[in-house]
């Protein structure tokens, strides 16, 4: 037997902890006696049968036997898990119709003189593999369905009850090989605590069905979860990924108050999800997702997000052999405002160049790609591609918040000129007869020093700044942030680096125009207090980091760290500062 | 019969939604349809054999399209293909 990843201690009493490792596919702590639920599928053997109409007979029958019984587990799955979750069986339903398994079943039944079981077998078996074999995650993870729906067909026509997880009546943990969509609409949740499965991923089914679930669970784990005796105890660490099984009685006392605290930090968490963010006198701040592709939306709604505060649009251009068109980029735009309203979308113009190549375009290599034509410069040259995104984005501007950013901007010249084109476009659209928002909101970022030096001279021409501090960093430092031996000039919390941000802020005050930031800072625990003190209007970090910065914004004076922010302004070093803030971090918190 | 090719637009490809709403509107035509993507011809109104294609995104898919109805099936079709779903 091997024991890979696996860890054995031998205690006093002769029984053992085993610990398990998998892939924490819905967070939270649970501990409970295990329930293993048999995933032996059945092989039947191949039968002659001489009448094969009635064979074909019997095979209709199971199916429309079958069909009934997802109607039914699809209307209480709509009940319990709502109408989106429930389409899954709307699926499966469409599988008891499609031509290419059915007809093919039919047709097996006929030809090769089988019986009824052995057809349903080989056919869904050979589109269980064909989905097994391919290299999409999700689409391997379809298998399940074809498992599912075959499984049941076959129940009916060997006249064998198919197990139904809703009889469960004690408090368990769920193990099985793998959870099949109907297993999991009907998880009584009144006992289930958690599931533990033998394969998948993090998108496969059961770990999306247990993160709208809420219930802590673990896939992937590995074949070693055969070996978990029925009715051991087991704790189900879904936050790291662990299994413990059989665990002593100090850890199962520690992982039973690491669980309370748990629980009570997660509902904490999801009860600020829906409330502004305020910080402890009541300065109103934003907090907002960064994004980098159209499946990020729904993730950063989840969190909690006030919008999104970096919407980067080189997904749209990258991975391809050709510049997308208009109407492409139109309807991403389109998705992501409609699917955000009215809450705000802040869209990165094009910052392509330099180090991120678009190998179609055949841009001439640069010696300094990190100082060449990057981003907006590139655009303001090749005016054809950046025309094209203008348009795309005014057309989508009717259908939710849309703020338009520009990016790498060091002189106030590139803005007139993209505000130019801008414009101009929105004219041609308006004058073709295309609605265009009136309220669009135009931006730059700052991560050049010289456009925060000179915010001032900006900030009447724009709506908005967002600092972009990994750039921002790098260009000040003149240090590669990609080169280990400059690394120590990575310094986020440098006096410069908070003078340039204190600079900019004030300069866009002055004019009554807000300040983000979407760099990798603004979601950082240690330096949202100072950034809250410098008078940061938005925040925009990855939505994993939303919910904990709520909190602590809502912990922290607003205008006492005003005061603190003045006196860090005024310090020599990082150092100095980061023992400042943690000082009175400590201190506030004590 | 009639043929076009599009360029798939949806984020996360043609997958399972996609390929539903595009199956059971498929099966509402007489018409033959028959989905073309890296080389493999499939039935356009099974679900299954769609899915086994695993059209990913801003990947080229064309439609053959026979029968009565044909023009309006590809119009139909051909727009769902171009569509971001939900």
């Amino acid at each position: 037997m091997s024991w890979e990843g696996c860890i054995r201690r031998e205690r006093n009493d002769q029984t053992m902890t085993t610990a398990l490792k998998g892939i924490g596919a819905s967070p939270g702590i649970a501990i409970a006696r295990v329930f293993s639920l048999s995933s032996e599928r059945y092989i039947p053997v191949r039968t002659t049968v001489t009448d094969t109409q009635q064979e074909v007979a019997r095979f209709r029958e199971a199916v429309a036997v079958a069909r009934k019984e997802i109607e039914a587990i699809r209307i209480s799955a709509e009940e319990k898990l709502g109408a989106e979750k429930a389409e899954i069986f709307e699926g499966h339903l469409m599988l008891l119709e499609d031509p290419d398994l059915i007809d093919a079943i039919i047709e097996k039944i006929g030809i090769e003189s089988v019986c009824a079981e052995f057809a349903l077998y080989e056919v869904s078996q050979s589109f269980i593999e064909l989905l097994q074999s391919m290299e999409d995650e999700l689409l391997r993870g379809r298998a399940v369905d074809i498992e599912d729906v075959s499984g049941r067909v076959m129940s009916r026509l060997r006249g064998v009850p198919h197990m139904d997880l809703a009889n469960l009546t004690e408090e368990c943990v769920i193990i099985a090989r793998d959870l099949t969509p109907s297993d999991t609409a009907q998880l009584n949740l009144h006992v289930v605590r958690g599931f533990i499965t033998e394969v998948g991923s993090r998108t496969s089914h059961s770990a999306i069905m247990a993160r709208s679930l809420e219930i802590p669970a673990i896939v992937g784990a590995g074949a070693l979860v055969r070996d978990i005796p029925e009715h051991a105890m087991v704790v189900v660490d879904a936050n790291e990924g662990i299994v413990l099984v059989n665990p002593a009685a100090d850890e199962l006392a520690a992982y039973q108050e690491k669980k309370r605290k748990d629980d009570v930090r997660r509902s904490e968490l999801a009860k600020l999800k829906d409330q502004p963010s305020l910080s402890a006198d009541g300065k109103r701040v934003e907090l907002a997702a960064n994004i980098g592709k159209l499946e990020d939306i729904q993730r950063a709604i989840d969190n909690g997000a006030e919008g999104i505060g970096l919407f980067r649009t080189e997904f749209l251009y990258m991975g391809r052999s050709s510049l997308p068109t208009e109407e492409e980029q139109f309807t991403s735009y389109k998705y992501a405002l409609e699917k955000m309203n009215p809450k705000p979308v802040v869209i990165r113009t094009l910052d392509i160049g330099g180090d991120k190549e678009l190998p179609y375009m055949e841009l001439p290599k640069e010696t300094n790609p990190f100082l060449g034509q990057r981003a907006l410069r590139l655009c303001l040259d090749r005016q054809d591609l950046f025309r094209t995104q203008l348009r795309a984005l005014l057309r989508a501007s009717t259908y939710g918040n849309l703020k338009i950013m520009f990016p790498m901007i060091a002189v106030l010249e590139e803005l007139v000129e993209a505000k130019k084109l801008l414009e101009e476009e929105q004219q041609k659209l308006l004058a073709e007869g295309v609605a265009v928002s009136e309220a669009i909101e135009v931006g730059m970022m700052v991560e050049i020093p010289a456009a925060a030096v000179s915010a001032d001279l900006f900030a009447p021409e724009v709506d908005f700044f967002s600092i972009g501090t990994n750039d921002l960093i790098q260009y000040t430092m003149a240090a590669d942030r990609m080169n280990e031996t400059v690394a120590y000039l990575y310094q986020p919390w440098h006096p410069s680096l908070l003078r340039l941000i204190r600079m900019v802020i004030t300069a866009a005050e002055k004019e009554g125009k807000w300040v983000g930031m979407c760099g990798e800072m603004a979601g950082e625990q240690a330096a949202i207090p100072l950034l809250l003190g410098l008078g940061l209007h938005e925040f925009s970090m990855s939505a994993g980091s939303i919910l904990s910065a709520r909190e602590l914004i809502g912990q922290l004076n607003q205008a006492e760290w005003a005061a603190h922010a003045e006196q860090a302004l005024t310090m020599r070093s990082t150092q100095e500062i980061t023992q400042f803030v943690e000082f009175i971090r400590n201190g506030v918190t004590k | 019969m009639v043929s076009q090719t599009f360029t798939i637009v949806n984020p996360t490809g043609f997958h399972v939604r996609p390929t539903k709403t595009f199956v059971q509107t498929a099966s509402t035509f007489p018409c033959k349809v028959s989905v073309i993507n890296k080389g493999k011809k499939v039935n356009g109104k099974s679900s299954l054999s769609m899915l086994t294609l695993g059209i990913a995104a801003k990947e080229e898919v064309t439609l053959e399209i026979d029968g009565e109805q044909e023009e309006q099936a590809l119009e139909t079709l051909g727009k769902l293909l171009t569509e971001i779903h939900e």
